[in-house]
Order: C-alpha cells, then structure tokens, then sequence
C-alpha cells in the first residue's frame, strides 16, 4: 500500500474513535465502544508494525509532506511525517502499550457513567501523541505536544465534580504550558538559525555552516528547548503537576502520565541531538538538573503512603535518570531506559489500578496488605516489574539502568554517586510498596475483605504481557551486542563508530549497582516484613520525614512565590489601577465636555440630526482651513 | 458588479429591517446580512479573477473628495470578516427579545455597513465619514437595549462615545493637515506625500491617539470592560468582533504607509504598548468576577499582541496580525455567546453563581471548551497559525519580545481555564441547565467549524492576504 495511506490511516485511525465515541457513544453499549476504541489504537499498531518493518529492511526513512501548513516570509512550515528509526520506535511502543490500556480500560472502567467520553479522551490522546511523534518539523511536533497536554488535562479533570481534580487538571496544563512558552522560543530561534523547521534542514544547516561562529545562540535554543522538556517530562522546577495528575484514573496514569506523553521531552531532545551536541554548557544542565530530579523525587518516594504517589513520584526519578544520559550524551540510552521503563511502569500503575479496584477506590498503602493471595496474577506480574525498576539482574530495568551508571561513571562520578544513591532508594521505596500492598495482613476494613478477588482477564492479560516485557525488554540492547544501537545508527551516527566493550570496571560498576538494590530491598525487608512497620499516621509523621512527606513544601513555596503574587497584582490592578485609569480619562472627558457643552441641546438622539450636524461641523473646520490658506 | 453594491446592500437591509415592524425584523435582517455575505463571496470572486471592483468617483470638487472604494486582500478579509459574522450575530439573538427589534436590528445592519465602508474607503474623508459613522449605531445598541443600571449604563457609554470621539479628531485633524499638502484624501495622493520626521510625528501620533483608543491599547481602553459588559450581547460582539479590527486594519492601513519612519523611530515603544496590553490585560483578567468583563479583559491581551504583530513593520508581523485579527473575530464572537446561553439560563453573568454545568449539558460544554482552547491558541487552531505568526515576527525583532508577549501562552492558559473551571465544571448545579438549542448549535458549529478548519489550513487566506500587506510594505520601505 502507498506509504502516504498507510500514515494516513496510522494517523487518523485514533482520530475516528474519537468521533465515533464522541458522537455515537451514547447510542452504543458500552462493550462496543470500549472496543471500537481500543480496536482504532490495534489498527494504528499494526500499520506501525508494517512501516517498521519497512524501514527496518531498506534502512531508508519515509518522509511524506501532505500540504503547506503555515507559510512566513523566509520559510514555510508543511503538514509532514517523517517515518524514521525513532519515530518508528516510538509508534511502537505508544501504540503497542496503548492497545494494552486501552483493553485494560474496557474493564477497569466499565461502571463509569461516562465511559464514551473516557475512551475518546483516550483515543484522541494517541492520536495526539502520534502527530507528536511521527512530525516532519517542530511545528507538528508541537501540535502534538500541545495536544497531548490537552489530553492530559481533560483526563485528570475527569472526575470534574471533584474541584480538587480540576485544580490539578488545570496545574498539569499551565506548568505544561510555561514548558511550552521555553519549547516555542526554542523554535524561533532555530528557525531563524536555520530558515527552516524541519529536522532535516536544522541539521543540515548545522552541518553546512559548520555553526561554530553560532555556538551562542544554539546553545540558548537549547536551553529553551530544555525547558519545554522539562514541562513536558516534569523535570525540576516544573515536575510538581505529575504527582497531582494521579488525580485522573489509573490507565490514564500508566498511559499518559508514566509511558508516553512524559518521555516527549526526551523524545525531541534526542530528534535534536545535533542542537544540543552542539551547547556544551546545557548539557552539563540536563546532566545536573535529571540527577537533583532523580534524587528529590526519590526521596520524596520513600515516604508517600499512597500507592499511586509513590508510582508518580518514581516516575519523576526515573525521568531524571533519563535526562541524566541525554546530558551526557548518550540518547540511545535514555531511550532503551525509556522503553523499559514504559513497559514496566505501565505495568507497576496497571496493577494498581487493579489493587484499587479490588479495594473498591482505596489507595492507601496503609489499609492494603495481605494480597498475595487473593491477587497472584497481580501480585506476579507487580513483583516482576518491582524487581526490573529495582535493577535487578536479569529484569529489562536492570540493563537500562545499569546502562545509565555506567555512562554516568564515565562522565562524571558524583553524577555516578547521586543516580546510584536514587537507584538504591528505588529499590527500597518500591519493595516498600510491594510489602505494604501484598504480604502480612489485610488492614482494611471487613467489608473490603469480603469482596477480595482477582481482577477479570481484561485487565491481567495486559499485565502479564507487560511482565513478561519488563522481564525480558533489556534484550533489545544487551551491552556489547545492542540491537537498539545497532538499529538507531542512523539517528545517532556517532553510534556506528563506537563499539562498546565491557571492561572490568564495568563488571564491578554492575556489582555494585546490584549489591545497592539489594541493600534497599534488605532495609524494606527489615522493616516491614521482619519488624511488621506499617507507616504512621498523617499526625505522627516528624521530622525530615515530614518534610518529605510535604514534599519538600515545594508546592507550598510555588504558590507563595508566584501563584498568590500574580492574584494580589491581579487585585490591585482590579480594583486600584482600573479605577484610577478611569477617572483620568474622566477628568479629560469633563474638559471635553464643557467645550462641548454648546452643541448639547442638539443631542436630542436624532440620528439624522447628528449626522448632520457632525457633516456641518466637519465642513466648517474644513473651510475655515481653506479661508486661512 | 463593483464593490459600492456590498454597501447599498447593507444600507438598504437596514431601512427595510426598519420598516418591515418588529415581528419580521430579526428574520429580514438575517436574509439582508446574508445576502451581504452572498454578495462579498461573489464579490470576492470576482477580485480573484481580477476584475477591478473598486470605485471611484468625484464626489466634492472643492475640497477635492472622492467616493472611492478600493479592494484588495486587507480591505476584502475584513469585509468577508463583517459580512460573515453579521449573520451569525443576527442569528445568534434569535433566541433574545428585544423591545424595539426592528430599531435594534436595523441598527446592526447600520453598522456593518459603516464598518464595511471603513474598511473599503479609499479616500481619507470618505474614511473618516464611515469612521464616525460606526460609533452611531453601537452607541444606541449599547444605550437603549443594555442590561445593568439605566444610569451606570449611560455614563460608561457616553464615556465610551465621547471617548473615541475625541481621539478620532486628532485623526481628522491630521487628516486635514495631510490634504493641505497633497490636495487631495485620495489614499494614494497620500501615500505619494513626503513628509519630513517632525511632521511625521504629529501626525502618527494624531493617528496613534484614534486607533489606540478604538483597538484598545492600555492605558487607553478604560471604556472597554464596561461598556462590554453593559452592552447587549450582539452588541458586544459587533464591538469586539468586528469594531475594534477597525482600529488595527487602520493602523496597516493608513497609519503605516502615511508616516513609516515615525513608526519605524518609535517602534520600541510601540511594541512595548502592545505587549504590555498583553500582561496587563492578562493579568487583570485573572480576577474578574463577571464573566463579559473577563473576556473583554482577554480581548484587551489578544488585540495587544495584534497590534505589536503590525508595529513590527514586517511582512510576518503583519500577515499574523490580519490573521489573528480574523481569527480572534470569530473566536471572541462565539465565548461571548457561550456567556448570553448562560445567561438566558442563569439570568447571572457572575462567575461565582455558575459552576456544575458540564453534567447537565455536554453539548455546549464541549463546544465553550473548543472556544475556550481556540482562545488561548492551541496548535491546530486558526488563532495559533495568528499568534505564532506574531510571535515569530517579534522574536526577529528581539526575541524578549517574544518571550514578552509569549506570557500570554502561560496567563492565558491560566485565566481561560480558571474562567471555564468555574463557570462549568464542580458538583451539579441545582439550578437546571438546558442544553443548547438547534439554533444555538448552529452558531457555535459555524465558528468552530471555521476556526478548526483555517487553523489546518489556512494557506488560502494567507495567500489571499499577503500580496495587499507587501504592497502596503513597500510603499513603508519606500521612505527608507
């Protein structure tokens, strides 16, 4: 089939289930529509799958440019798709893993009373976050990125009764959107460097003009770049809206908010390699900025009591590892630990999802416990993903992370020192939550134990496939013979002149990742299996511990900084500012007023009677110029 | 055909809006106004094939006055913008009564028509003719069918009109002064006027009190919010659809190509008028308690940005100005309908006693929230394709404009989403809310099928537009 079709179709495919559940889904039964949407994301799967083949066999990209889109005095923008090693790769993955929740949603969401609007919310997103992906340009780039926030905004407001939700729907948007402002500044900048937003003209210009004479100013669209990343990737300082984004249902976490949308930013930050290979000085940022995110939001981790914080705030660190590599260079890294962590992210919030939904809503680790039993599939397929974030050998995680400390090693070892230090905690915070959720005792109330089961297949059958991903995903890139590498050469040229060998270090580099997890997993074991600690109550929480559990009062800080400062402006200027301009107006207006105040009586609201006198007036200030000529 | 029939059109749908009695007036006004439209489409056709449409005729020998009316790309986007929003207006208060309807809506007919000659005039008197004569119409609309206190209402009209009334004589003034000059107000006379800097500084600023005024620009708009809010509706719409695009078209227009090294001397200044527009209205917006004044704060921000867009002097800067000109147009028109559907349910306009809507009516909330997004310029709508074309243009400037006026991505999102959070969403009102009507439906499918569909694919107004803008330019480079 023609390559422009088929994009067509892999595009638009998401596009029409967001129609269908728009506008039919009220007249179909629930079942339908699930699958209907769910069936749009398989069909975007397979086409992907086809292209990836495609590409994969004649080693050359598809490029397809559909129309002019938006035309300037120097360049035009057009509608264009770019099917190349990356995109592909991530096509597959965002839908692949969303062909997964979307079949998850069918279950998990099945009593919602808006069911409809949930699954075209969740269509339109993949279909969003494939403009994001599959673009030719930055412009289309951004239409997704844009998109994909939006999404994310009417999928944590989902629950729009709640106004606590809406409120963290509205944060995830704005914080998104100051990410953005940096992104599009980004985009100017390279657009006047280059003349042009495609990514093949923006290297080319780079390649051609050597760029060195404009290292300054690739740098600073670098560094604008970055700060759309790190809205979008919820980096430090604009991390603060994903955990508040748990506000929206689970799927939604594990899809959105943990495998796809959040990895845009590393996504084209490795599309703009040749921009950022070329700022020195950012990439030392990034490097420095994923670490402090890597550890803060570990930190964080440890404490939180509710299941899915603890999810989100590991995703946060996790992000941080990535943005840790892209610094340093080494984008097919952060990519293999981008898909690695889709696979067994998606899976550690699936299976939440799953606990809460046995428990009937209940996300405090506090009143679970004791789930092994009634919940192995959930329990195994959890455990499997727990061990490979944990980095333990041979889980998918454990290659990717350990990928990470070794060029973070190499790079710079106190990099080495705060990724290992966020690993270990990892380890502990996420053992942590396994043994609160499934060993011991249940500690909720009667009621919920009576009605203890094991999910229906809708929602295990995703779960042991992502399990068995998150077991074996670190395949695709095993040190020394690495598929991925191998694969993203083209992207990343500097790749094929590389050929990485383990030395000694690097076995020991191993050793003691692996001896670090298992010292967290140890502490959690002592803790809350041998000595039998369920953490204490919101009250009793002391010290740093409070700290963390107030999440360094950064939230708290933001609003005192800037939030309250904007509104008290916004008063002042209401209710002082406005008024006061007023009445200068006023106090000219009476000036004019009592020059006007002959012609009054004939404002009598005569229309005719106006115009005429308005036509006479002008005449006579006309002629009376023309007599002093 | 030639252009001058558009206008006889419009005038003589106002007289017959009048005397057809108040039963028939709103539907004859609908078929006039839609036959404008019919007509500028033919017209616009007919301009695309080159056929000259424009008009010129003696019309005072002395003072030397011409009737002409000139189209090209500029003038004929504004005039498709006035004739195709007219109808949607019109039809859009089908579901309000008013007192006097054949008065009000022979009124609106009015209006378009002195709007359209605005934008057609090619004569500098015949221009300011149709200037003043806009401000007639809009001013009784706001007066006699206003809601709010009689009193309060009157005073923020009459400030409103004597306001902009006296801004425009500084335009009269300097029109008066340019005439003596050239011996003539034929715009291309004018255009052909070498004026030296200190002349061309009086008399941008003469021109530059008139459209900041009318566009406006702080700390010129103090009329604005109340007189929005005060206004009927359809009122409000033809104010911040159509009328103040007067001002920025004005600024292209004449304002540009008259005195381009004055522009060019105080373009820092200039911008920094729009951009400031821009945080302030934004800011100002964040608290506003009535919904109309909320957005009319918000159109304060929007049109701040436009005006910075055409003081850029670049093709860009323009071509995105005429862009998002159109574009906030339609987008403005149709959250100022979302608030009198509200409003003919609620009877209330505070924001505080809305809220829960959402539940009860998924139709309007989905079309308010598309609105709502096309407003703060989310990719793929007509209002991006403008904005990023205006922040473009300044980013070549220096990019802290930009980065400046790029605020309003971050302010804007902020006040549109807190706005649209209180107004619909939360526990289920216990007041019940009908879902829009058919006709409602309509209006709101129109303007959101419009804006979706140029925000993909908006190559041909671009097109269309940007030949008249390059001229305008050169005619601007011409002094350089």
């Amino acid at each position: 089939m023609d390559n422009t079709i088929l994009s067509l179709i892999l595009l638009l495919s998401p596009f029409v289930g967001f129609l269908f559940n728009v506008f039919f889904g009220k007249s179909v039964s629930k079942n339908v529509l699930g699958y209907i949407g769910t069936f749009a994301v398989i069909t975007s799967f397979i086409v992907t799958l086809m292209l990836f083949l495609d590409v994969n066999n004649s080693k050359t990209a598809i490029e397809i440019s559909l129309f002019d889109w938006i035309s300037l005095e120097k360049f035009s923008v057009d509608f264009g798709f770019l099917f190349d090693q990356l995109s592909l790769l991530w096509l597959l993955f965002v839908t692949g893993i969303g062909s997964l929740i979307h079949l998850y949603s069918i279950s998990y969401m099945h009593d919602d009373e808006h069911l409809n609007k949930f699954f075209a919310y969740l269509n339109l997103f993949i279909f969003f976050m494939i403009t994001l992906v599959i673009g030719n340009n930055l412009l289309v780039m951004f239409i997704g990125w844009e998109g994909v926030g939006l999404c994310s905004y009417l999928l944590i407001g989902f629950w729009h009764k709640n106004q606590d939700y809406n409120d963290a729907a509205k944060k995830a948007f704005i914080m998104n959107r100051i990410g953005d402002l940096g992104l599009l500044i980004g985009i100017f900048i390279l657009a006047t460097l280059s003349n042009t937003l495609n990514y093949s003209g923006i290297s080319n210009m780079i390649q051609i003009n050597n760029a060195s004479h404009n290292e300054v100013w690739y740098s600073i669209a670098a560094f604008c770049l970055f700060i759309g990343a790190c809205g979008k990737s919820a980096q430090i300082p604009l991390y603060t809206w994903l955990p508040d984004a748990m506000a929206g249902p689970t799927p939604v976490s594990a899809l959105i908010h943990a495998a796809t949308m959040v990895t845009a930013g590393i996504f084209m930050i490795t599309r703009l390699n040749y921009v950022f290979d070329l700022a020195y000085s950012v990439q030392i940022i990034i490097s420095v900025v994923g670490a402090i995110t890597a550890l803060v939001a570990a930190t964080i981790g440890l404490v939180q009591n509710d299941i899915k914080k603890v999810l989100a705030y590991s995703t946060v660190s996790q992000l941080g590892l990535m943005f840790l590599a892209l610094g340093l260079g080494a984008y097919e890294v952060a990519v293999f630990h981008v898909i690695t962590h889709a696979f067994f992210k998606a899976c550690l919030f699936l299976g939440s999802g799953s606990v809460i939904h046995a428990l009937h809503g209940e996300q405090d680790m506090r009143n679970m416990g004791g789930l092994k039993k009634v919940m192995p599939i959930t329990f195994w397929t959890m455990m499997i993903s727990t061990l490979a974030i944990s980095g333990i050998f041979p889980f998918a995680g454990f290659w990717s992370k350990d990928e990470i400390l070794m060029t973070a090693f190499h790079g710079n070892p106190a990099l080495w020192v705060v990724g290992s230090i966020a690993s270990i905690l990892t380890a502990f915070y996420m053992f942590r939550l396994m043994y609160l959720t499934f060993f011991k005792e249940f500690r909720g109330t009667e009621k919920q134990k009576s009605h203890l089961h094991e999910s229906p297949v809708l929602i295990t059958f995703p779960l042991i496939i992502l399990a068995i991903l998150a077991a074996v995903g670190g395949l695709i890139s095993l040190p020394g013979n690495s598929w991925l590498n191998h694969y993203l050469t083209p992207i990343l040229p500097k790749l094929g002149e590389e050929h990485h060998v383990l030395g000694t270090t690097d076995y020991i580099l191993m050793g003691i990742a692996t001896i670090g997890a298992m010292v967290g997993i140890f502490i959690a074991y002592t803790k809350y299996i041998k000595q039998n600690q369920v953490p204490s109550q919101d009250s009793e929480i002391t010290g740093f511990a409070n700290v963390l559990y107030n999440k360094y009062y950064i939230d708290e800080s933001y609003n005192a900084i800037f939030v309250k400062p904007i509104n008290a402006l916004s008063k002042i200027f209401r209710n002082n500012v406005e008024p006061a301009l007023s009445e200068l107006v006023f106090g000219l207006g009476k000036g004019a007023n009592y020059f006007g105040k002959q012609g009054k009586k004939l404002q009598n609201g005569n229309i005719g009677l106006y115009l005429f006198a308005f036509v006479i007036g002008v005449s006579a200030i006309l002629i009376y110029l023309f007599l002093a000529q | 055909m030639d252009i001058s029939y558009l206008l006889i059109i419009l005038l003589v749908g106002a007289f017959a809006t009048y005397f057809s009695g108040d039963k028939l007036a709103s539907k004859v006004a609908l078929f006039f106004g839609l036959v404008a439209f019919g007509t500028s489409l033919a017209l616009l056709n007919q301009f695309n094939q080159g056929e000259n449409i424009n008009v010129l005729l003696q019309w005072i020998a002395k003072p030397n006055i011409h009737f002409a009316l000139n189209a090209d790309g500029l003038s004929l986007s504004m005039v498709l913008l006035t004739t195709a929003l007219t109808p949607i207006i019109i039809f859009s208060s089908f579901g309000n009564e008013f007192q006097n309807a054949k008065a009000i809506y022979g009124l609106i007919l009015f209006m378009s028509f002195a709007m359209v000659g605005t934008f057609l005039a090619g004569d500098g008197f015949l221009y300011y003719i149709f200037w003043e004569l806009a401000l007639i119409p809009i001013y009784f609309i706001a007066l006699i069918w206003g809601n709010g206190d009689a009193d309060e209402r009157k005073k923020a009209v009459l400030k409103f009109f004597v306001y902009t009334l006296a801004g425009s004589l500084f335009m009269l003034v300097a029109f008066v002064y340019l005439y003596q000059k050239a011996g003539s107000f034929l715009i291309e006379d004018l255009y052909k006027l070498d004026l030296s800097a200190n002349e061309q500084t009086w008399i941008f600023f003469a021109f530059f009190l008139a459209y900041a005024i009318k566009i406006p620009l702080i700390p010129f708009h103090t009329w604005q919010a109340k007189v929005y809010q005060k206004a009927p509706t359809l009122g409000t719409m033809l104010l911040s659809g159509i009328m103040l695009k007067m001002g920025l078209y004005s600024v292209i227009r004449w304002q540009l190509p008259l005195v381009p090294m004055a522009a060019k001397t105080f373009m820092p200044i200039l911008l920094g008028f729009g951009i400031a527009g821009v945080i302030y209205g934004s800011i100002v917006a964040l608290r506003q308690k009535d919904l109309k004044k909320l957005l009319a704060y918000s159109s304060l921000a929007h049109v701040g940005l436009i005006a910075a867009g055409t003081y850029t002097l670049t093709l860009d800067g323009l071509s995105g100005a005429v862009l998002q000109m159109i574009a906030h147009g339609f987008v403005i028109v149709g959250l100022f309908f979302a608030a009198e559907i509200i409003y003919r349910r609620f009877e209330t306009r505070t924001i505080s006693e809305m809220g829960g809507i959402r539940e009860q009516a998924p139709k309007f909330t989905s079309m308010f929230m598309i609105l709502v997004l096309a407003s703060v310029a989310l990719p793929g709508t007509f209002n991006f394709v403008g904005e990023f074309t205006v922040l473009y243009s300044l980013s070549q400037i220096n990019v802290w404009y930009a980065v400046l006026g790029g605020t309003t991505i971050i302010l804007g999102a902020y006040y549109m989403l807190k706005m649209f959070q209180h107004v619909m969403l939360g526990e289920t009102n216990v007041k019940v809310f009908k879902d829009i009507t058919f006709n409602e439906g309509i209006v709101l499918v129109v303007i959101i099928a419009f804006l979706l569909f140029f925000g993909l694919y908006p190559k041909p107004i671009v097109e269309f537009i940007k030949p008249s803008l390059e001229v305008v330019l050169n005619v601007v480079n011409s002094q350089f």
